[in-house]
């Protein structure tokens, strides 16, 4: 499993990932159109904030807020600890350990390949949200899109990686599905998904700064929407891009123990 | 009288399976305990900030919420368990072995699973309850209590509807796992007073995808200030929905040609 095997090996897997996603456009559609709650939360929010706004949020804002949400999911989307709990279960893991290419890199080409199609999707709901909510609920600096550009890449590594150490546990229990469940719930609830995390009482968003899940979701649709300084925004930047570094060591650590006990099917 | 005793013969079968697991049981539980923190949460927050969102109180959204709750652990407790089993027989083609069998196939399918350990809901949808009404500092009167189980078996009888929809799309698509996916995502508004959102998606919340009828107006009934037209009005829907879901499973049906077909 050289680097230069994989290297040369990555073009062709992100080519086979692109054209099962468009096999599957439909299914593809449906699985897009089932991250609505950002679009509920849109709905309650902006109507909360009617009468008079909200912290920094009035209704605009709050569009502003949950269509980046919304594309951001979309970008970061990550469900690799369901195909592994699914291959490790009917052993067809094997297969893919079979080839010279780690599956890891496998699982993320499968991930980016479903990019373009996911984009279809997330950069029409984009435009819209510059059409509606104004460019003013946007930042106008560039060096923030930069750093933006960095929170995405950055959200999307930490997804990937926490999706592979949640989806190798399952070598050493009987489905880790449950326990991804547990982490959704935190994930939905801490990462501004349904909350933008400035409206949360000061002391639970202390705690909230040094936790991963802010820095899955909520870091890259702060910086859209300009509310965080460049300072500021690089030092979150730094704590993300430490938990991208624990997640990847926690997923290699799980993955080597894990593949070792691997029996494949029947064993 | 023999579909009841078919249905206790089903119910203790998926009962016996249910009890094999019974670590999963807890574990079920108490995700499904920790998963209420994601409806919670937005909804303190919110009510943190504003005394009432739509016309609701705090107290009176957790009525709202209750409701959610309960009608949750209906549908993963007796409806989708039953729906994953129905999908794979028409993706085997083993259906035929329903159909062959001397009892209606619509009630057979209904009823061929349930997840008992999801009535776990039921009991939280009592705690929330018992919490909204703390907040309100009064009970329920005996007469909001009767109106708001007529309006729950509405509520359930519409669910039910939308669920044999769903399964009669199973025999004209093949892949309707993320269709369920679908339905949960949008069901996920109903966690909400409907008065919350805007004209436009009330309009679609209480027509087109009933979300209204299944728990906003449970909660009024509680509250006690449901007006008896919209709780007939309701009824109406709902035997309507029923009415048309029958006509659509029958046509279905018909279409049906096994395996290979």
């Amino acid at each position: 499993m050289s680097l230069r095997g994989t290297v040369r090996a990555f073009p062709t897997l992100l080519r086979v990932g692109l054209s099962e996603a468009v096999a599957y456009r439909a299914e593809m559609l449906v699985w897009v159109l089932a991250t609505t709650m950002p679009l509920v939360m849109l709905a309650i929010w902006t109507s909360v904030a009617q009468g008079a706004p909200i912290g920094r949020y009035d209704s605009p804002a709050f569009v502003a807020y949950f269509l980046a949400t919304f594309v951001v999911r979309q970008l970061t989307g990550s469900w690799a600890f369901y195909s592994m709990n699914f291959e490790l279960r009917d052993g067809t893991l094997a297969m893919r350990l079979l080839r010279p290419v780690h599956p890891l890199w496998a699982y993320a080409a499968e991930s980016i390949a479903s990019m373009p199609m996911r984009a279809l999707v997330s950069v029409p709901v984009a435009v819209l949200a510059l059409v509606f909510a104004g460019a003013r609920a946007m930042t106008h600096d560039p060096v923030l899109w930069a750093m933006w550009v960095v929170s995405v890449l950055g959200g999307w590594l930490l997804t990937l990686f926490v999706n592979f150490a949640v989806g190798s546990v399952a070598f050493y229990v009987e489905s880790s599905i449950k326990l991804m469940d547990a982490w959704l719930v935190f994930y939905f609830i801490l990462s501004g998904y349904l909350v933008p995390v400035d409206l949360f009482p000061p002391a639970i968003r202390a705690v909230v700064d040094w936790l991963p899940f802010r820095y899955q979701i909520g870091l890259p649709v702060e910086l859209m929407t300009g509310a965080h300084g460049r300072v500021e925004g690089l030092l979150m930047l730094a704590r993300q891009w430490v938990w991208v570094g624990v997640a990847l060591a926690a997923a290699s650590v799980l993955w080597r123990g894990g593949v070792k006990r691997f029996e494949a099917y029947g064993g | 009288m023999r579909y009841l005793r078919l249905l206790v013969m089903q119910v203790r079968a998926s009962l016996l399976l249910a009890m094999q697991y019974r670590s999963d049981f807890l574990l079920d539980g108490f995700i499904e305990v920790f998963w209420m923190a994601t409806a919670l949460v937005p909804l303190y927050v919110v009510f943190r900030l504003r005394t009432t969102v739509g016309g609701w109180s705090f107290g009176e959204a957790l009525m709202v919420m209750g409701w959610f709750t309960f009608l949750q652990g209906v549908l993963e407790g007796a409806i989708n368990p039953s729906l994953v089993t129905v999908v794979e027989h028409i993706r085997k083609g083993t259906l035929d072995f329903v159909l062959i069998k001397p009892a209606d196939a619509q009630f057979l399918v209904s009823t061929a699973r349930f997840a008992p350990w999801q009535f776990v809901n039921v009991f939280t949808s009592i705690g929330v309850f018992a919490w909204g009404f703390h907040l309100l500092g009064r009970g329920p009167t005996p007469g909001a209590l009767a109106e708001a189980a007529a309006a729950m078996l509405v509520a359930v009888v519409v669910l039910y509807s939308i669920w044999i929809l769903t399964v009669s799309a199973a025999f004209y698509v093949v892949r309707i796992d993320n269709l369920s996916q679908l339905f949960n995502a949008v069901f996920d508004a109903a966690r909400w007073p409907v008065s919350v959102f805007r004209r436009a998606l009330q309009w679609v919340f209480t027509f087109v995808v009933p979300l209204a009828v299944m728990t906003t107006i449970p909660a009024e009934a509680l509250l006690g200030r449901l007006p008896a037209a919209h709780l007939a009005g309701a009824a109406a829907g709902g035997v309507v929905a029923f009415g048309v879901a029958r006509l659509v499973w029958k046509a279905s049906i018909a279409r049906y040609t096994s395996a290979g077909g």
